[in-house]
């Protein structure tokens, strides 16, 4: 994973400032990476049964669903955008798929259709891509709050998906070697070389995120919409489609992950990844991504991603409680978020001083020029939500 | 907070005219290699007001924040009173009685002006928070300062000069006896030049001493008792006001004569490259009303327009409309004999249309992004293989980029906000330079930047000119017209009212846009 993101890695740092050696720097740069070390070294040293590569691949192909989600919030959030939509969105897939396993009644006909799996799953990640896009299109075209669009679709898709099942689970997912449609179980219990395929499935998704983002026309839109959305338009960046494009992308990395998830469970029921979304933005959010958009990578998402996953196995393993998990799990997403808003703090200040232009420079881009931006003592934004 | 018997301390204690009050010495100031400031020595005199000239990124702003306890210096000592001082932060700074009223105003427009006058040292009753007190208190600055606010008015509600008003009135009552004020006209009406002026002089006769930052020269002059010059982070002159005049002061801000240039000659120009036909843009707030309002223009390869007039006077709009930013009601773009009046703004870019907007913070830069991704961000399409772009032949755009504009940086790597106004604007220009465009077209393109770094873009701008590029410019100072346009065409409400060649006068070219001529 390392050596995919080597190229990030190197770019940060530099773009980061002076190359000189600063343990604060690398302790905040790589909090993520030092919080996963501490994690394994901790519960290793807790319990036996954690320091193995059969319970790491358990874990990790845990880790996946969160990683997948991680990953197309990321696109969004680097716009500058937030997806709540994606636990919903995942439920949907999950039983949109069951529901396609079970046969498609097709009642002018009087036959019932059984596609294979291969069809399942290219269906199951168009219907995300729908979903994706619906939020897309409100959010680009008829500039609704993203919040408040994927809130929205966070109800409906759920909603949808208990209406699908009557609120039931569909629980034959195995197909029947009759009909052609088996192999569903493939997704969640094969193993290739001795890794999961969900695993498989989480590098795939993260090297393609990886490639378009950093090699790709449309990661430089991606980030330029969130840094700057009028600047990037004036360029000729046509912003309003890169919106909906990370939505769709979203959208389709929370249906693989409902397909992944179902496989794994054997069944697809209705209320599957409910809060799962939150658990993607504090995996995005660990990785040391900016919740305003245009900054964040890859790498620190998958490490985010594994944080998370790692750390709430860990509990579970050492018997703690699932009401502790819960208050862990919450006490690390704050910590990483408090370090967030140091680095930034830091990083504008060290920009800050190094100049003579206005102090609300950065925040130029964002406020109303006319505007009077409320500023704190040290010259830096206040308004910095 | 500030007492009755305070106040009258203030108001009637003599005080010799020339007394230091505070001294700085040999203020040094390094962030890493770069050198902000080297050993300025820096007087503040009781009553009387000192400006700090200087260009973008000679030191004034460090300088200031030192001051204020924004910044601590790096060697170098402050005497305040005749007592070494040091403020680790803004708020020991006004113990001090040292208040700073930043560029762009620190008041929370959806409280009233007592609430922010009283912001953070509210006056506690029994029952919370003592009005009544505040407002009485306010009210007495008000009438101080003869500004008739009612302080129970909402800040939002207040015009921008009002604004700063409030905002000295609130560095008063924590008793500032030395003000510094970055900028403080930039933004106002001249009327409202006229009330801060007054309540300056009045201020100095209280004995309130004034450091004094602006752009603005000559307005500068009629308020400053001493002027100091930056250059480089080093001081490179002082002198009395009686001493001084304007060409005093530009000629120790650059170092040596400047001017902005004349029209390129030597080459003959092209076909017309960009043709402007019957623009109109409606306003969207008043029915009926015109922003351009049928504005027809040819430009040639090779020369270079001028578009003057007074604010509001639809040179943005026409600009963008142009670009194909702001949607048009009647008329037609033809690029090379192209119409381009129905292509996005990203396939005029293409085509070789490009904008360089009025505001770089808020339109022309990712401020998250590094000086050379921000440089290559509008010719992706210049250095992309396939589906992949190329690092190498990204690097090369980038690098002639920094080369052909003449941007001072570290190199691509370097964030945005390390550099001065004058290369960030070389950024966004240079930006739509590398998309090797026919026409350019540019919002005050001089916004914002010094002398210096004004000078070098004009250069920048017609070098392009004698290679065949078309350059519509606009801007709203005058002097800026007769520098190096072939044609000046004076734009008011809405509409071309006047054309000149480049030998016209400042007073023709004023006249014409309906601006009183000013002796």
């Amino acid at each position: 994973m390392s050596d995919t993101s080597q190229a990030t890695t190197s770019a940060q740092v530099s773009r980061g400032g002076n190359g000189k050696f600063d343990v604060t720097r690398l302790l905040l740069e790589g909090r993520a990476f030092f919080a996963l070390i501490a994690i394994i070294v901790i519960f290793s040293i807790l319990s036996p049964a954690y320091f193995s590569v059969n319970n790491f691949l358990t874990m990790s192909s845990h880790v996946s669903i969160f990683a997948l989600l991680s990953l197309g919030m990321l696109l969004v959030i680097l716009t500058g955008g937030i997806d709540l939509s994606v636990g919903s969105t995942l439920a949907f897939a999950g039983v949109f798929a069951g529901f396609l396993l079970q046969g498609i009644p097709l009642e002018f006909f009087g036959v019932v259709v059984y596609p294979p799996v291969w069809v399942v799953v290219i269906l199951t990640c168009a219907l995300g891509a729908f979903v994706g896009a619906i939020n897309g299109v409100l959010v680009a075209y008829f500039k609704v709050p993203a919040f408040v669009a994927t809130l929205g679709m966070l109800y409906v898709a759920r909603g949808v998906a208990l209406l699908m099942t009557d609120g039931l689970t569909y629980n034959n997912l195995g197909g029947s070697p009759e009909l052609g449609n088996t192999g569903f179980d493939w997704l969640g219990f094969n193993r290739l070389l001795g890794i999961p395929i969900g695993v498989w499935i989480m590098a795939v998704v993260a090297i393609v995120c990886l490639l378009a983002l950093t090699r790709t026309p449309f990661g430089r839109w991606v980030y330029s919409t969130g840094g700057n959305a009028r600047a990037a338009e004036l360029s000729g960046v046509p912003v309003k489609r890169v919106q909906v494009a990370v939505y769709v992308l979203s959208g389709i990395c929370a249906a693989i992950a409902g397909l992944v998830l179902s496989s794994q469970l054997t069944s697809a029921g209705p209320t599957a990844g409910t809060t799962y979304e939150l658990t993607a933005i504090a995996g995005v959010v660990i990785g040391g991504a900016a919740l305003t958009g245009g900054r964040g990578n890859v790498r620190g998402t998958l490490l985010g991603a594994f944080v998370i996953g790692f750390l709430s196995d860990g509990l579970v393993i050492i018997g703690v409680s699932s009401y502790w998990q819960t208050v862990f799990t919450g006490t690390v997403i704050v910590l990483a978020v408090l370090l967030n808003s140091i680095q930034y703090s830091g990083r504008k200040k060290r920009s800050d001083t190094s100049n003579d232009t206005t102090s609300s420079s950065q925040q130029g881009a964002q406020t109303k020029a006319e505007a009077p931006v409320v500023e704190s003592a040290a010259g830096k934004p206040a308004s910095q939500s | 907070m500030i007492t009755e018997r305070d106040r009258n301390h203030v108001l009637t204690s003599g005080y010799a005219s020339d007394e230091v009050i505070l001294s700085a010495s040999h203020i040094a100031k390094s962030f890493g290699n770069v050198h902000a400031l080297k050993a300025v020595n820096f007087d503040v005199h009781r009553g009387k007001v000192t400006t700090l000239f200087g260009e973008n990124g000679a030191g004034k702003s460090t300088l200031m924040k030192i001051l204020s306890g924004v910044m601590q210096p790096s060697s170098g000592e402050i005497v305040l009173d005749g007592k070494a001082v040091t403020f680790a932060s803004t708020m020991e700074a006004q113990n001090l009685g040292i208040s700073i009223i930043h560029q762009e105003l620190s008041l929370a427009p959806n409280l009233s002006v007592r609430d922010n006058i009283f912001m953070g040292r509210e006056l506690r009753a029994s029952t919370g928070i003592n009005y009544a007190e505040e407002e009485r208190q306010t009210r007495l600055l008000m009438e101080e300062l003869d500004e008739p606010i009612d302080p129970l008015t909402l800040v939002e509600d207040l015009r921008l000069g009002q604004q700063q008003i409030v905002e000295i009135a609130r560095a008063l009552s924590v008793n500032s006896r030395i003000l510094i004020m970055d900028e403080p006209t930039s933004a106002l009406s001249a009327t409202e030049v006229e009330v801060l002026f007054r309540v300056i002089r009045d201020l100095k006769s209280r004995g309130v001493s004034i450091v004094y930052i602006s752009h603005h020269l000559e307005e500068a002059l009629q308020i400053t008792d001493h002027a100091v010059v930056l250059r480089d982070g080093s001081m490179t002159a002082y002198a009395e006001r009686k001493d001084i005049d304007l060409e005093w002061i530009v000629r120790n801000m650059v170092g040596n004569n400047f001017d902005l240039g004349s029209p390129p000659s030597g080459y003959t120009m092209g076909n017309v490259a960009l043709s402007i036909e019957g623009i109109a843009v409606p306003d969207a707030t008043v029915p009926g009303r015109m922003l351009v309002d049928h504005v027809s223009l040819n430009v040639h390869a090779g020369e270079i327009v001028c578009i003057y007039g007074l604010m509001g006077a639809g040179r943005t709009e026409l600009l963008e409309c142009v670009a194909g930013r702001l949607a048009k009601a009647h008329g037609r773009v033809v690029l090379e004999g192209e119409d381009v009046s129905r292509l996005s703004l990203a396939r005029r870019i293409d085509k070789g249309l490009v904008l360089v907007p009025e505001d770089r913070q808020r339109d022309g830069l990712v401020q998250t992004m590094p000086v050379g991704q921000n440089l290559s961000l509008a010719s992706i399409g210049a250095f992309t293989r396939g589906l992949l772009t190329s690092r190498r032949r990204e690097q090369s755009v980038i690098d002639d980029a920094i080369n052909n504009v003449h941007i001072k940086t570290d190199g691509g790597e370097a964030a945005i906000d390390s550099l001065s106004g004058g290369n960030q604007q070389k950024v966004v220009i240079g930006k739509m330079l590398a998309t090797h465009p026919k026409v350019v077209l540019l919002d005050e393109p001089s916004r914002g930047i010094d002398v210096g770094a004004k000078a070098e873009v004009f250069k920048l701008l017609s070098e392009g000119a004698a290679q065949g590029l078309a350059v519509v410019y606009s801007t709203s100072e005058v002097g800026e017209c007769l520098s190096i346009a072939h044609r000046i065409i004076v734009m008011g409400r809405g509409r071309i009212v006047a054309e000149f060649g480049p030998d016209a006068t400042k007073e023709e070219i004023m006249a014409a846009s309906g601006e009183a001529v000013v002796a």
